[in-house]
């Protein structure tokens, strides 16, 4: 009997580990030659741990399965059971998907590159070996793809600059600082495909002439480190990285390296410095990174999943990526649903849905059953969302239009319990926690943000002016994004809810 | 735990690891990773050895060492426990949980109980469906509420 159960951080937070032992003992016990294989999240966290059994009509869900379901599993020979789910793929939250990125992700062993090939891996790197380099910064270009770790810049474009750029040596940065509250999707593909990366880092330094690529993971993630570090070694054994990439001549050879718990790392100049060994301060652009990046040499900053998202570019071609989406935001989008929600996880799709589906009609509205107060998209630098901007269309111009972004694709939904005073005095202080120091607006104007969310608890009404003008001055003055957008989830607390502010001095007594 | 490894050992150690990742493009957070790994944090003693293997002041060292928040001056406690405090577990109780731990364990943000548990906070660990999250001596756990916590404690013996 084959059964596949998730290996995912999640899965293992939410008790796979245990369960895992129990069905080995289970089958032991009765003389079942059980073969348990250990994949990726599907990314239904609210399934996991999902186990699924082989059939010969695909493979069958259970979920969310605990160490007490398994004796009655086994006893109804994983049929008919109360955990139940039908065939994984015809789950309506999977269904619902256009999975190409995470294609892979939850189906194949994450650690077995076999695994990868038979599911389509490697067949876009096989395609880039045959083009030039030109030819394949065009083919990213034409594929619409822009940066996914938020900024949302044309990954096309950033590799032409450092493909243009003459060094003696070129490197590929992969951004795995995932910091922002409510996202995991760079978390879930490097423990659920990794090679998926490792493929797109490879074709990156092909295209741009780079041999050496780093992965800034950070320590938050002990499970992403430890199955990429894994995987690397595997890639190097395989000749997948090193002196010529499946036989072609290119050279290219990657580390995992480790971050330390330092959020504003996430951004790509801090990232540099942090990366070179030194504190993640902010570096002032120009120079861009793309001409002296790390160690002062041409450098493709790209996050996880602009990266991840490559190998498929490649073995679908760019116009059947680009065909999906919605205006200027091509391809497909991981969603990623969190905070109180009923039907959390991650979701990919094309840009396009509205704020109000994918809160409503994926997540299935809030956790509690109380009514959703407040979505905040983008992570803690992103703005929080009313229910009268439901209407919004998923792309980065639509969010921008509305005073918000998309950043990395996570929504934290809020039920009306939240206090978005509350809320927006929380962005200011992590603001302040988190800030590196460099320019004034941030680690200044974070802390004086704190104080003036205070003031306005107390009930002094005059201090909301302020809190507005320091505000535009931290959006106009800062270095990054850090100090730059703290104001999004600030000011959208302040325009949307205004009552949360509205508080009297005898209720604040 | 007080740190008792003498100084002499501390050095040599030190010295090892930096002569162990000197080949590397950037060598300094691995080594202070590589040197809280085997030390349970960075010793003050630490830092003139490894300014000197990369060739770089001391101040230098100590401005990286302080920056990052993973690096500890001073020894952690029997157990580590970091909790996350980000939104999406604000918005399923991770307040109320940080209250109750404090409470429980008696300590600040950073303090060690005399129960030998460090509370921490730890802001994202990319759990967000299903929060509030927790790190438990570098085990992830979700969905932790007041009544878990304890159970996470008592597992602890703490």
């Amino acid at each position: 009997m084959r059964l596949y159960l998730s290996i995912d951080a999640v899965a293992k937070a939410l008790g796979s580990e245990k369960l895992a032992a129990a069905l080995q003992a289970e089958a032991a016990r009765r003389g079942i030659d059980l073969v348990l294989t250990r994949v990726g999240s599907r990314g239904m966290v609210w399934l996991e741990p999902l186990l699924e059994v082989e059939t010969a009509a695909g493979r069958m869900a259970f979920g969310p399965v605990g160490v007490a379901d398994v004796t009655a599993l086994f006893e109804c020979g994983f049929g008919a059971h109360a955990k139940a789910l039908g065939l994984t793929e015809g789950i309506a939250f999977l269904k619902r998907q256009t999975r190409l990125t995470f294609a892979r992700c939850g189906v194949v062993d994450p650690l077995s590159l076999s695994d990868y090939r038979a599911a389509g891996g490697l067949a876009g790197l096989t395609r880039a070996l045959a083009m030039t380099g030109d030819a394949i910064v065009a083919e990213v270009t034409d594929s619409g793809l822009r940066g996914r770790g938020g900024a949302g810049f044309p990954t096309g474009i950033k590799w032409k600059t450092v493909a243009g750029a003459v060094a003696t040596q070129k490197y590929i940065v992969c951004n795995a600082d995932e910091g922002d509250s409510a996202t995991f999707a760079d978390r879930m593909l490097m423990e659920g495909d990794p090679f998926t990366l490792i493929e797109g880092m490879v074709i990156a330094g092909i295209a741009v002439g780079a041999t050496r690529g780093y992965v800034y993971l950070r320590s938050e993630y002990p499970d992403a480190i430890a199955t990429m570090t894994r995987a690397v070694a595997m890639a190097r054994a395989e000749r997948l990285l090193g002196a010529s990439v499946l036989g072609s001549g290119f050279t290219f050879d990657m580390e995992i390296r480790t971050g330390a718990g330092a959020y504003v790392c996430g951004e790509e100049t801090s990232l540099l410095n942090s990366l070179e060994g030194k504190r993640g301060v902010v570096r002032a652009k120009p120079p861009l990174p793309a001409l002296e990046g790390f160690l002062g040499k041409p450098t493709v900053v790209n996050n996880v999943i602009s990266l991840a998202t490559i190998p498929v570019i490649f073995e679908k071609g760019a116009a059947f990526y680009k065909h999906f989406g919605l205006g200027r935001s091509r391809g497909t989008i991981p969603l990623q649903i969190a905070g109180n929600v009923q039907f959390g996880g991650l979701f990919e799709t094309a840009f396009g849905l509205t704020l109000g589906e994918i809160v409503d009609d994926i997540g299935g509205g809030t956790l509690s059953g109380r009514p959703v107060k407040a979505v905040q998209v983008g992570g803690p630098l992103g703005a929080y969302f009313p229910r009268a901007l439901f209407d919004t269309p998923f792309g980065y111009e639509e969010f921008a239009g509305k005073d918000g972004l998309i950043g990395h694709a996570g929504l934290t939904i809020f039920d009306d319990s939240a206090d978005m005073l509350k809320q927006a005095r929380f962005a200011m202080e992590f603001c302040a926690i988190e800030s590196c120091g460099k320019c004034t607006p941030c680690r200044i104007g974070a802390v004086r943000g704190v104080e003036t969310v205070d003031r306005i608890a107390r009930g002094d009404m005059a201090a909301i002016p302020l809190l507005t003008d320091l505000c535009n001055t931290m959006k106009a003055g800062s270095l990054c994004a850090l100090g730059g957008f703290t104001p999004y989830p600030v000011m959208s607390a302040l325009t949307h809810f205004p009552d949360d502010f509205a508080r009297t001095k005898e209720a604040a007594q | 735990m007080p740190d008792q490894t003498p100084p002499t050992d501390l050095l040599t150690r030190t010295a090892g690891i930096v002569a162990a990742h000197l080949h590397l493009e950037g060598p300094l957070l691995p080594i202070l990773h590589a040197v809280q790994a085997t030390f349970g944090h960075v010793p003050r003693d630490a830092l003139p050895v490894i300014a000197e293997g990369l060739n770089i002041s001391r101040a230098e060292v100590h401005g990286v060492v302080t920056f990052y928040h993973d690096f500890r001056a001073e020894p952690a406690g029997q157990h580590v426990v970091k909790l996350c405090r980000a939104e999406a577990c604000q918005a399923v109780g991770a307040d109320a949980l940080a209250d109750h731990a404090r409470a429980r364990l008696g300590v600040a943000w950073g303090g060690t109980s005399r129960s030998g548990v460090t509370l921490e906070p730890v802001f994202c660990l990319g759990l967000c469906a299903c929060g509030p999250a927790a790190l438990v001596n570098g085990q992830v756990v979700a969905r932790v509420d007041a009544e878990r916590f304890d159970e996470i404690m008592a597992e602890c013996g703490a």
